[in-house]
C-alpha cells in the first residue's frame, strides 16, 4: 500500500513541475528557518559550556521591590552583599558562583581602541562553572581576599591584546588605566550565555561596591544543589530565606527569585517578580512558529487542493474500487508527508549550509550552532507537524466528492 | 442478485428539477447477463451508477445478494463495492501514473492481500484479457482496446460477483469492440460473474440473456 503511495506521490510530483518547484521551495525554505531557529534555541537552552549542570543549579538575577499602593517599583540585578549575606547561608545550597553583569573598559594596542568587557567573579564562580583553561588557571580564594590584580582573559582577547604571542601567563593587560597581571586564559564563551561571557574576569573584590550594603547591585549567581534531587529543597529553602529578608523603606514587598535557566531568561524578558513568564515566552513562541508556519501552509493547502482536483477521475476509481474516504484521506495525508519529507531534506542540506555560513560570519559573537541530534528530532517534529497541517484539509475535501462528479471530471 | 424497487433519482438545482429515474423496479438473476439501452440522457448510466452503489437514489431501495444497502456506512458501502462489484468505463479511467500491473492491483490495495499475492492475482487477471505482456506499460503507451482490457483485468482481479460495464465499447472500433465484447461473455459463461451493461450498440446489446430500454427514465421494455 505505501509502495504504491509513494510510487504516485512520485509520479504527481513528477508532472507538474512548476508547483512541484513552488511546493518544495515553500516547504524547504520554511523548515530552514525552523531548523535554524530551532538549532538557536537549543543552543541558548541546552547546557553548553561551560554552563554543564544547569540540571542542578537555579540563577538568581535579578530582584524587584514593589509599592503597591503608590504602584511602583524597582528592579535591578542583585548585590554581593545580598548573595553573601543572605543566600550563601542557606545549607542546601553545596556551592555559589558569584559574577558582576558585563562592564566595558577601554585597552589601546597599537594605538588601536579594543572594548573589553569584564566580570567580577568569586572563587566557587570557576567551581561550578566548567571553563576550558588553555593556559594558567582561576584564580584562588587568597588572590580575591588579597584583592590581588589579576584576571583570566578569553581566547579572542588574548589574540586581540597579545597577537600571536605563544604563552601570556605573566603578562599584563591594561584595561582602563589599571594593570591587570593574566594568570588564565579561557576558551571562548558564546554570546549567548550573557551571564558567563565576558572578554576578561576579574576577582570581586576589585569591585567598587562590593561591600555596599544595598540589596540591589551589578550581581547575579549561580546556585548549586548537590543533586538534582535537592534542587526542590533548595528552592523551598531560598524562598523562605526571601521572605525574612527586610523590605527597603518606600516599598512593601520585595521578590527575588532563584529559577531554573529557561525560567531565569523568561523572567526577564517576559515575566516579574511574581510571574516567570515561562507561559507567556512559550505562548509568543509557539505563536510566532505558528503563524510563520501558516502562510506556506496556506500556499501549499491551495497547491494541494488544485493537485488534488486535478486527480478527480482518479478519485472516482479509487472510492469505486473500494477506497472509503477515511483511506483516500489517509494516502492523500502519506502523500503531502512524502512531499514534506522532500523539502524537508532539501532543507536540511540548505539549513547545514546557513549556519555553516552564520557560525563563519560571527553572527552572534562566539556561538557555534550546530545541527544536533536534538535539532534534528525538533525539525522532524516541525516537519510532520507541517506536512499535517497542510495536507489535512486538502484530503478531507477530496475524500467528501462524489464520486459520479468525479468520474466525470476527466 | 440485484433487486431494485420503484427506484427515483432527480436532480435539484436552485431552479430545475430534473427526474431522471422514474420508478425504475429491477430484478437480475444471479449470473445474467444484462445490457440496458436508450437514447442519450434518458438515464442509464445513473441506473448503472445506483446499481453500482456510486450515486444514491432519491427514492426506492436496492437489495444486492439479499442485503439492503440504503442504511451502510461509507466504510462498508466501500467494503460492499470491493468484494463484490466490479467496474468497467467508457473512458476506462486507468491511473496514468501507475503501471499496467499497479492499475490492475488496485481494488486487491483495499483487502488485507500481501503484496506477492496482489501481484500473482493481476497478473492472473492480465493474463485472462491478453494483456500478460504489457505489465510494465503505461496507460499512455497502450491502444484504446488494450487500455479497455486492463480496465476488465481490474474489475474482475478481485473476482466480484457483479460487473458494471458502462459502454465498454464505445470508444473502440467494431473488431475491438468484438473482442472486448468476447471476454465478458466468456467471463459470464465460464466464471457465472453477474454482467449489467449499458450500451448504443443493438447488436452488442444483442448477444446478452435480456436487453432493458429506458425512455426519458422510465423503463419502456
Amino acid at each position: 500500500m505505501l509502495k504504491n503511495y509513494f510510487k504516485i506521490a512520485i509520479a504527481v510530483l513528477k508532472r507538474r513541475k512548476f508547483f512541484t518547484f513552488i511546493s518544495l521551495f515553500g516547504i524547504s525554505f520554511t523548515l530552514t528557518i525552523l531548523m535554524v531557529a530551532t538549532a538557536f534555541m537549543d543552543k541558548v537552552l541546552s547546557p553548553d559550556y561551560p554552563d554543564y549542570k544547569r540540571n542542578r543549579s537555579l540563577y538568581v538575577t535579578s530582584m524587584e521591590f514593589k509599592n503597591s499602593k503608590e504602584g511602583w517599583m524597582n528592579r535591578s540585578d542583585v548585590s554581593y552583599y545580598f548573595l553573601d549575606h543572605y543566600v550563601s547561608t542557606l545549607k542546601t545550597v553545596q556551592k555559589i558562583g558569584i559574577s558582576s553583569s558585563a562592564k566595558a573598559s577601554n585597552a589601546y594596542v597599537n594605538n588601536k581602541k579594543l572594548v573589553i568587557e569584564y566580570k567580577y567573579t568569586n572563587a566557587d564562580f570557576w567551581n561550578i562553572l566548567e571553563y576550558k583553561f588553555l593556559e594558567g588557571k582561576a584564580f584562588q580564594q587568597r588572590e580575591i581576599d588579597n584583592a590581588e590584580l589579576v584576571a583570566v582573559i578569553s581566547e579572542e582577547t588574548k589574540k586581540d591584546y597579545f597577537g600571536d604571542e605563544q604563552n601570556v601567563i605573566g603578562k599584563y593587560i591594561s584595561a582602563d588605566n589599571i594593570n591587570y597581571r593574566v594568570i588564565g586564559v579561557v576558551s571562548n564563551v558564546s554570546k549567548t550565555l550573557q551571564n558567563f561571557c565576558a572578554d576578561m574576569y576579574i576577582p570581586y573584590t576589585l569591585s567598587k561596591d562590593y561591600k555596599s550594603t544595598n540589596l540591589m547591585g551589578g550581581f547575579g549567581a549561580v546556585l548549586l544543589a548537590k543533586s538534582e534531587a535537592d534542587l526542590p529543597k533548595m528552592k523551598r529553602e531560598y524562598d523562605l530565606m526571601i521572605k525574612k529578608v527586610p523590605i527597603p523603606k518606600d516599598f512593601d514587598r520585595l521578590y527575588c527569585n532563584a529559577d531554573p535557566y529557561f525560567a531565569s531568561m523568561t523572567r526577564r524578558i517576559a515575566g516579574d517578580g511574581t510571574n516567570d513568564g515561562l507561559t507567556k515566552a512559550i505562548s509568543i513562541i509557539s505563536l510566532f512558529v505558528l503563524l510563520f508556519l501558516l502562510l506556506p501552509t496556506i500556499n501549499l493547502v491551495n497547491i494541494n487542493i488544485t493537485r488534488i482536483m486535478e486527480r478527480s477521475s482518479e478519485i472516482g476509481v479509487r472510492k469505486a474500487f473500494g477506497a472509503s474516504s477515511k483511506t483516500l484521506v489517509y494516502q492523500f495525508i502519506i502523500e503531502n508527508l512524502i512531499l514534506t519529507f522532500l523539502g524537508a531534506l532539501i532543507g536540511l542540506v540548505l539549513s547545514v549550509i546557513v549556519i555553516y555560513l552564520i557560525n563563519g560570519a560571527n553572527i552572534v559573537s562566539n556561538m557555534r550552532l550546530s545541527m544536533n541530534f536534538t535539532v534534528l528530532c525538533y525539525s522532524l517534529i516541525a516537519c510532520v507537524f507541517f506536512g499535517l497541517l497542510s495536507g489535512v484539509y486538502p484530503a478531507w475535501r477530496m475524500s467528501k466528492l462524489n464520486i459520479v462528479k468525479a468520474l466525470k471530471a476527466q | 442478485m440485484i433487486r431494485l424497487n420503484n427506484i427515483e433519482k432527480v436532480y435539484r438545482t436552485d431552479t430545475v428539477e430534473t427526474l431522471a429515474i422514474n420508478g425504475i423496479s429491477l430484478d437480475i438473476a444471479k449470473g445474467e447477463f444484462l445490457s440496458i439501452m436508450g437514447p442519450s440522457g434518458c438515464g442509464k448510466s445513473t441506473l448503472l451508477n445506483i446499481m453500482g452503489l456510486l450515486d444514491e437514489p432519491s427514492k426506492g431501495s436496492i437489495k444486492i445478494d439479499e442485503q439492503d444497502i440504503s442504511r451502510f456506512s461509507d466504510q462498508k458501502l466501500a467494503r460492499f463495492r470491493n468484494q463484490k462489484l466490479g467496474f468497467i468505463f467508457q473512458s476506462y479511467h486507468l491511473i496514468n501514473d501507475l503501471r499496467v500491473l499497479d492499475n490492475v492491483e488496485l481494488p486487491l490495495l483495499y483487502r488485507n492481500s500481501s503484496a506477492k499475492e496482489r501481484k500473482l492475482l493481476a497478473t492472473a487477471a492480465l493474463e485472462k484479457v491478453g494483456l500478460s505482456n504489457r505489465l510494465k506499460h503505461f496507460p499512455s503507451q497502450l491502444s484504446g482496446g488494450q487500455r479497455q482490457r486492463v480496465a476488465i483485468a481490474r474489475a474482475i482481479v478481485g473476482n466480484p460477483q457483479i460487473i458494471l460495464a458502462d459502454e465498454p465499447t464505445g470508444n473502440l472500433d467494431s473488431a475491438m469492440g468484438n473482442e472486448i465484447m468476447d471476454i465478458l461473455i466468456n467471463l459470464n459463461k465460464n466464471e457465472g460473474t453477474t454482467i449489467v451493461m449499458v450500451t448504443h450498440d443493438e447488436s452488442m446489446a444483442h448477444k446478452t440473456h435480456r436487453l432493458v430500454r429506458l425512455f426519458d427514465g422510465s423503463q419502456v421494455q
